[in-house]
């Protein structure tokens, strides 16, 4: 089986992002960049599926040089090889683009991502890569089983889950909760600094949308913090019932 | 310009988050098309000031597959002069809108929270790295795609309702269309949903074992609210990752976010930060989460919420009363 794990690298939950004061630009300076947490699960998903069905796993990332660095996580984790196409100016759909070329180019039976990365938290990796291969997608998804070409999946909707059935070749979404990530033993690290990472360029694609603003949202919160006697917790209430009028 | 609206629905009930999406709508296009799988209650796109409803019939489209769906939605998209389609940004929105952007080569603009004009221009209004940022995004194509997130429009009737004209669309499927198809759905019977409840109540490790979330089940219960959890309670094993609130779990915007025994780690406030209210009980008057709070307590949570039981019992009999 041939399957393409695309990881990403995003800045720490906990970094702070500013925007210029003109709104014009990011503010990123000293930001930690890390593994998208989903891609984790992505990563160890593709090991998993290998070890069962056999084949081969590629990590792509679409990005600047430095997450060359995830490449090397994925490779310490079990991944065969690895490939990063470098660009910093191409929106969602332009990355997509990227991806689904090389899915194509290496022939993949399964592509797996992260359900969201959380720089853009957008979801729709999954969907657009499937739509641009003619392939099936399935997003969100928690539990993954594939028998031949035969694809049965599990994905968290409101309320509940739905079941789903499907063919290979699909583009797969996961979350937490299908697998436990392996850490890296120090032997696979080492070993995954001399494994090869294709360095490609990037096909150039038109954007479809741009950001023209980036504004660090206004905290409009009350923050009225009382104390625990019955006083107080009888004014909690009053708050909720009568001010913001929500109970 | 003429904007469609996909129109989630269960047997004919349509789902709020569809709701919003045609108010959104109304607000910035002459004429409304509510796009429908099948049959939804016309009385409510009626009342919501639809002016014409499109079924989508096709027998292909009995077993629910994503692929067909945005397949249909693109192709009745390609046929009539339909400027932007909203969708709902819940889990089948935020599947169908990108597919349906590629199908019909346009701008995808996900998750927004706000929208407007500028220049007689769509422009929409999306969080980036968890709330942390608002980007003000355009489109650069003519068409545009755009998912909702869910409570951050409200849903209004209109002021008249509209006599809507009733058409059905008949698009062309075959088996390649529908390569992935849901074969089940299994609910959580008689469990609000973190993502469609009004109210979210929330514990955290303050609750010290998964014995003492009986405690927020009944606060919840009382409000009439769903129980969420926090990343630690979950890992822990103390409740389902189905109930997690947070970066890895599910992000909310309910009207009332109430946390309780949650220190309001970023990955935590990743999830609820666009909810209306927050709201919490800490025993640690330093706890994070009572830097974003609306309101808050400081107590023990085991003190706290039986009286905060009691109290929200009385409000709610002399209210009903």
């Amino acid at each position: 089986m041939n399957i393409l794990v695309c990881v990403s690298y995003v800045p720490d939950t906990a970094a702070k992002i500013g925007a210029t004061p003109d709104g014009s630009a990011l503010q990123l300076q000293g930001v930690k960049y890390i593994l998208n947490p989903y891609d984790e699960f992505a990563i160890e998903e593709a090991l998993l599926q290998r070890e069962k069905h056999g084949g081969r796993v590629v990590a792509l990332t679409v990005g600047d040089a430095a997450a060359t660095e995830i490449l090397r996580t994925a490779l310490a984790m079990g991944a065969d090889a690895a490939a990063i196409v470098t660009d910093t100016t191409l929106d969602s759909y332009g990355v997509a683009v990227q991806i689904a070329e090389y899915a194509r180019a290496m022939n993949a039976d399964l592509v797996l991502l992260g359900r969201q990365s959380i720089d853009h938290d957008s979801f729709q990796m999954a969907s657009t890569v499937g739509a641009l291969l003619g392939m099936p997608s399935i997003s969100v998804v928690s539990k993954l089983d594939i028998e031949g070409t035969r694809v049965r999946a599990e994905r968290d909707v409101e309320g509940g889950k739905e079941i789903l059935e499907a063919e290979l070749p699909i583009v797969i979404s996961v979350q937490k909760g299908i697998n436990n990530p392996r850490y890296p033993k120090l032997p696979d690290i080492m070993k995954a600094k001399s494994k090869p990472i294709e360095t490609l360029q990037a096909q150039s694609v038109p954007a479809r949308s741009r950001h023209i603003r980036y504004e660090v949202p206004q905290q409009k919160r009350a923050n009225i913090i009382l104390g625990d006697s019955d006083a107080d917790i009888a004014e909690f209430v009053r708050l909720l019932h009568e001010e913001a009028k929500v109970i | 310009m003429t904007t469609a609206v996909y129109i989630e629905h269960r047997a004919g009930s349509i789902k709020r988050a569809s709701l919003e999406a045609i108010t959104a709508a109304r607000g910035i296009a002459d004429r409304v098309v509510g796009l429908c799988i099948g049959t939804a209650d016309t009385q409510t796109l009626r009342t919501y000031g639809v002016h014409e409803i499109v079924a989508i019939e096709h027998a292909m489209l009995t077993r629910y597959s994503s692929q067909a769906v945005a397949e249909a939605i693109a192709q009745y998209v390609r046929s009539a002069a339909v400027g932007a389609l909203f969708l709902g940004a819940t889990a089948q929105g935020k599947e169908l809108g990108p597919r349906v952007a590629v199908l019909l080569e346009t701008a995808y603009l996900p998750d927004c929270v706000a929208l407007s004009k500028e220049a007689d221009k769509l422009v929409a209004v999306r969080p980036l790295f968890a709330g942390k940022i608002r980007a003000t995004v355009e489109p650069l194509t003519e068409r545009v795609v755009v998912s909702l997130r869910p409570n951050m429009f409200t849903a209004r009737p209109a002021e008249t309702p509209t006599e809507p004209t009733q058409t059905t669309f008949s698009p062309e499927l075959s088996q390649e269309h529908c390569r992935v198809v849901v074969t089940d759905v299994v609910r959580n019977e008689g469990k609000l949903d973190v993502l469609e409840a009004d109210i979210v109540v929330s514990g955290g490790r303050g609750l010290k074992g998964p014995e003492h979330f009986a405690l927020i089940e009944q606060l919840a219960a009382v409000l009439g609210g769903a129980v969420g959890a926090s990343r630690a309670v979950v890992d822990a094993g103390w409740r389902p990752h189905s109930e997690q609130v947070g970066q890895t779990g599910k992000t909310v915007s309910p009207n009332l976010y109430l946390a309780c025994g949650i220190s309001g780690a970023v990955q935590h406030l990743a999830g609820m930060s666009s909810s209306k209210v927050i709201a919490a009980i800490n025993k640690d008057k330093d706890a994070p989460i009572f830097k974003v709070a609306d309101y808050g307590i400081v107590g023990d949570v085991f003190e706290v919420i039986p009286k905060l039981i009691e109290q929200v019992k009385q409000l709610k009999q002399s209210t009903a009363s």
